[in-house]
């Protein structure tokens, strides 16, 4: 195939017909590029899908309490129902084998202030196992333990942006702050990759806010990771169990809808994803269309280019070039066409999605990319049927008798 | 050089069939210097397109310099046109996008030449048509004399055994066209076999042996005493 001859003769016929080259490589490079680009959209908005729906595990099941709206038990509707420490324990025990992490969550509301300065944050009181399930990453010093659950110690772990705005450029560690009227210290500071509002929250033990609410044995609610092995339809059955478990010790009608609420974020993280995978399945046919496009165009230039050669064909078949030469030229000249601009096509939309990198976070699109191969894989199919859409005019071409092709204007 | 016997040719067109060789017998000998005449349509082009394999015939046998001719694949057609045939046409059929040098060189090209030989040999026969100057140019940079110039030193490069000119001149003024003459003649007087298709009669005056066509055969054929141009 390579032939320094004949790529001399393919480069002077190239550099003299600019136009055409161009033409042609045009309609290959923005292909690749259209392809390229929605591809790469298609992913940023599935990314967009993930960072919302992921950022904490995604094998998450959370027990809120709710109100009963159906008189069961002996107990009349409109009941308030409340978790407590038991609940846990209970369902640790009960389910031991499929639970990897179980954390109580207490969510209240105070004053936070620092020296002379109070701020606002979101305050939740939990077990050392909600580091976990939470996916937080500590920066600085550690997170709460068992050892604080036990002896109710008056620590906080707080985000990076709660420490950004109280503590500026000083070091958290070791200082106390004020959660309503009792000082706290500060033990850790986490970041979270859910985003501002995942760090902008503090995190005290569960047993400390029970003493403050005068030992009670309540929490909010129940927030717990199944072990990943037993799988989607085994989560739900988990969650299913669960429900049912405490239904039963809570004393609720099996039938009433709202006295107490599971949610399976896998569950949900599943149906989001198949949300996201339609889109991306919508976005690989305008993608495959577009390349289609791009290959029904170079045909068509293909045909146009030798039909308006035929002459040049016919002084060069004169002159003593076989069919297959004339093939030759044809071909080698369309790889080389096709190659260059698709390789120009897909470099210019990878830069151009690198380019735009976050600057489309607010349509909902996120680190838009395109898999490498995939961009190569498609550059080569373009380049392949610029090769097939120049062999079958070729082909044509260099049958027709050279006395045809002389005549041709 | 050339031996064709009871050569046949018909076009289809459509329903009908055109009939336009009736069986030529003719030949040519080395060295000689043929003018083909005749009005259009009497089927002199078409004979020398099948002289020079750009077309094939329907019956009869064509030998070039005791090789017969037929049945031939396009490839080993393009190889002899390549080595034993030079063309020139009236519209010249020069590559636009070409330089002069560029243009003659190119049968070379078809023989598997390196480059530089090429142009070696391409400038040689420039110079031997007076464009050595002009290697450089478009076809779109020279006159119509420069341009058959050029179409006839490409024909040349090749060395082969004999030139078929299809009415060499038909584009041509008649200062210019004395001058293509006259590099024929000088051609023919190297040895070179020449056959030239012309319907005009002091462009044939200038051959050796004129033959004459008329609706498909040949109704005469004669030795001349060629005019033989000094002028130029």
């Amino acid at each position: 195939m390579f032939n320094l001859e004949r790529w001399i003769e393919i480069y002077q016929s190239i550099r003299k017909n600019k136009l055409r080259a161009v033409l042609s490589g045009f309609t290959v490079s923005l292909g690749i590029l259209l392809f390229i680009i929605l591809f790469g959209l298609g992913e940023g908005l599935k990314n967009s899908y993930k960072d919302l729906f992921l950022h904490g595990a995604n094998n998450v099941i959370f027990a809120y309490p709710g109100r009963t709206t159906k008189p069961f038990g002996g107990f009349k509707s409109n009941r308030r129902i409340e978790f407590d420490n038991s609940d846990i324990e209970e369902i640790s025990r009960q389910f031991e084998s499929k639970i990897e992490y179980i954390n109580p969550r207490i969510d209240f509301g105070e004053i936070i202030s620092y020296k002379l300065e109070s701020y606002s944050f979101s305050i939740s009181a939990v077990a050392p196992s909600h580091q976990y399930i939470e996916n937080h990453v500590l920066m600085k010093g550690r997170y709460l333990n068992e050892k604080d659950i036990k002896e109710k110690s008056k620590i906080a772990v707080i985000g990076r942006l709660v420490a950004r705005d109280i503590f500026k450029q000083e070091d958290p560690i070791g200082k106390f702050i004020n959660i309503g009227s009792r000082a706290f210290k500060v033990v850790g500071v986490f970041q979270d990759s859910g985003g501002d509002v995942e760090e902008s929250k503090i995190f005290m033990p569960y047993t400390t806010r029970q003493q403050i609410l005068m030992g009670t044995d309540k929490i909010g609610n129940i927030a717990l990771t199944f072990n990943p092995e037993i799988g989607a339809s085994g989560a739900v059955k988990l969650s299913d169990d669960i429900k049912k478990f405490l239904k039963e010790k809570k004393s609720i009608d099996p039938t009433d809808p709202s006295g107490l609420f599971i949610r399976n974020v896998a569950d949900e993280f599943e149906r989001s994803m198949q949300f996201a995978g339609v889109l991306q399945i919508i976005v690989t046919f305008v993608g495959i269309g577009t390349l289609i496009a791009g290959i029904i165009g170079i045909s068509n230039i293909m045909v146009f280019i030798v039909k308006e050669r035929t002459k040049e064909l016919g002084i060069r078949k004169a002159l003593g070039a076989s069919p297959s030469e004339i093939i030759k030229m044809i071909i080698t000249e369309s790889i080389f066409i096709t190659s260059v601009s698709g390789i120009f096509g897909m470099v210019g939309g990878i830069l151009l999605l690198n380019s735009v990198d976050t600057g489309l976070h607010e349509y909902f699109i996120t680190r838009p990319g395109v898999n490498i191969g995939l961009a190569i894989t498609a550059t080569i199919v373009l380049i392949i049927f610029g090769v097939v859409a120049g062999y079958i005019p070729a082909k044509r071409a260099a049958q027709i008798k050279p006395i045809v092709a002389l005549r041709d204007e | 050089m050339i031996e064709i016997k009871n050569l046949h040719k018909s076009y289809e067109m459509g329903a009908t069939s055109l009939h336009v060789l009736k069986g030529i017998n003719f030949s040519v000998k080395d060295g000689e210097l043929v003018a083909i005449m005749g009005s259009s349509g009497s089927g002199k082009s078409t004979l020398l397109n099948i002289l020079g394999m750009l077309d094939t015939s329907d019956a009869g046998t064509y030998d070039l310099d005791n090789i017969r001719i037929a049945n031939m694949d396009e490839t080993k057609a393009a190889n002899y046109r390549n080595r034993f045939l030079g063309f020139v046409f009236q519209s010249f059929n020069l590559i636009n996008y070409k330089d002069a040098l560029e243009n003659v060189s190119l049968p070379l090209y078809y023989q598997g030449l390196p480059r530089k030989d090429r142009h070696k040999i391409g400038l040689e026969y420039l110079d031997k048509v007076g464009l050595k100057e002009w290697a450089d140019h478009l076809p779109s940079e020279l006159s119509g004399g420069e341009k058959q110039r050029v179409a006839i030193a490409r024909a040349m490069v090749a060395k082969p055994k004999v030139l078929l000119a299809d009415e060499p001149t038909g584009a041509l003024d008649s200062t210019t066209s004395r001058e293509v003459m006259a590099l024929i003649q000088r051609i023919n007087n190297e040895g070179k076999t020449i056959l030239v298709v012309t319907h005009e009669h002091d462009i044939a005056n200038m051959c050796k042996r004129i033959v004459h066509l008329k609706d498909g055969i040949i109704v005469e054929d004669k030795k001349i005493k060629q005019d033989i141009i000094k002028d130029v």
